[in-house]
């Protein structure tokens, strides 16, 4: 028996969208690039993709560019504009909150000469947008914000920061990795340049993900070689991905206020039992502006992967920021530079619903009872 | 990732528990980067007759704490001081690298 409540890590692959990969596994294995029927039929499939996902972000397809990841995203719009704008400035600013994909990325550029401000946060894991405008200069060509925290849930405030950077002339980017799926995410509402998403968690597969960039944005590929993704992003397309990106996109946009209100429910309830039941529980993150079906906590005197594995043995999955469940052996930086010590960050618990979860396994959480008689 | 063996002294760890009049306590670790370890023993003639241990840690620290309470009792403490940690990790069906420490 399994209670999957790890959708910040992965999610599972809907059955949907399962069947309409599995033509383009057998015998619909044509190359894009092809001039004969096969590879037309294949062309076609991606590029009704590349709809599907426009339609879920709000912009025209030709702004999407399939990658294998959210990480390759990331990676593709930190050095591709900081080498496309490398004569017009060379400091960049991110938060501290970042994913590793962008915050690595970043690193990787101050090593070519480029300067990085790490913007730090408030207790809720929050950017300022008032502390974005403070440190932006004229060497300043890219802002990256992450949309949602995968950790805490924290939704960023992107669209006052859009503004600060519109105002600036400062190209903004955004990693919705976590948030697209779980809130609505529209390129134009949040007022950004460029967005990173990723399939697999949208129920879509793994290995396929793409960055939105908004036309009239010059990008130095990350890949280069041949002409795909117009020239932007080289190697032959992975379609039965792609086509499966597609189609969790399309369900996505459908389903999205249905799913919404369903993981909240279970959310909601899951933490007032939690924390009615538990002492010394803390719930992290935003209270109200946090992604709906993501419920993080810290509880002080006890370990986070010493809790995973005990709710392992009962069949519950869930995550941890502690610093045993990180390979860095590491407490998670989200968590510190949120203020909380670093003792409290070690009882990191996270728990994240999905579309296939139910009250029931809400209720096995809060009634399970490890006491030995 | 851990062997049934460290699963197993995990989910039932043997010796938890204070010594209130115990001959010699330790403390190791800090919160800050990781585990802390509380080890309690009582000695009779040179020989560890009882031990205990409070840890807060992850699943190969408790293990670990457990293991050594076990191991240690009825040593010499000169036999407990030359007890490695390879000694504890192979006792357990080895640990996984990064948890060596």
């Amino acid at each position: 028996m399994m209670i999957y409540l790890d959708h910040m890590a992965t999610t599972p692959l809907d059955p949907r969208v399962f069947d309409a990969m599995l033509p383009y596994l057998k015998e619909e294995f044509g190359n894009p690039q092809s001039v004969y029927d096969l590879g037309i039929k294949a062309r076609e499939a991606i590029e009704k993709a590349r709809e599907q996902v426009a339609y879920l972000i709000n912009c025209k397809p030709s702004e999407v560019v399939f990658t294998s990841s959210g990480s390759e995203s990331n990676n593709f719009a930190l050095k591709g504009i900081a080498l496309a704008k490398r004569r017009e400035g060379k400091h960049i600013i991110v938060s501290r909150v970042d994913h590793h994909s962008v915050l690595n990325s970043a690193r990787f550029l101050e090593r070519l000469g480029f300067t990085v401000t790490y913007l730090p946060v408030n207790k809720y894991g929050e950017v300022d947008p008032a502390t974005v405008e403070k440190h932006i200069t004229k060497e300043t060509i890219l802002i990256s914000i992450i949309h949602a925290s995968s950790e805490v849930g924290t939704i960023q405030p992107i669209e006052e920061i859009a503004k600060i950077a519109k105002e600036h002339n400062v190209l903004l980017h955004t990693d919705a990795v976590a948030s697209a799926g779980n809130i609505p995410v529209d390129v134009d509402k949040l007022g950004v340049d460029l967005l990173s998403l990723s399939a697999h968690q949208f129920y879509g597969p793994k290995g396929v993900g793409a960055l939105f960039i908004r036309e009239g944005v010059e990008i130095v590929p990350l890949i280069h070689g041949g002409i795909q993704e117009d020239g932007r992003r080289a190697g032959t397309e992975n379609v039965p991905a792609i086509v499966g990106m597609g189609v969790a996109a399309e369900l996505t946009k459908k389903e999205l206020t249905e799913r919404m209100a369903h993981v909240k429910r279970l959310r909601d309830k899951l933490v007032a039992e939690l924390t009615s039941r538990i002492e010394n529980i803390y719930y992290t993150g935003h209270p109200e502006k946090r992604l709906p079906g993501h419920a993080s906590f810290c509880v002080e005197y006890v370990e986070g992967e010493a809790m995973l594995l005990l709710l392992a043995t009962k069949g519950i999955y869930a995550a941890s920021g502690s610093a045993c469940t990180s390979k860095a052996l590491k407490a998670s930086p989200t968590l510190l530079s949120m203020g909380i010590p670093a003792h409290i960050a070690q009882g990191s618990i996270v728990f994240s619903f999905g579309k296939d979860n139910t009250m029931e396994d809400v209720k096995y959480i809060y009634s399970m009872n490890f006491r030995k008689s | 990732m851990y062997s049934k063996k460290v699963l197993e002294h995990f989910m039932n760890p043997r010796n938890v528990g204070e010594i209130p009049d115990a001959d010699g306590v330790g403390i190791e670790g800090n919160p800050v980067c990781g585990d802390v370890m509380k080890i309690y023993i009582k000695v009779k003639d040179d020989k560890i007759v009882d031990a205990k241990f409070q840890t807060f840690g992850c699943g190969a620290a408790i293990a670990v704490s457990s293991m050594i309470t076990e191991i240690v009792k009825g040593k010499t403490l000169d036999e407990a001081m030359k007890i490695s940690k390879d000694v504890v990790a192979e006792a357990l069906g080895g640990l996984p690298s990064k948890k060596r420490q």
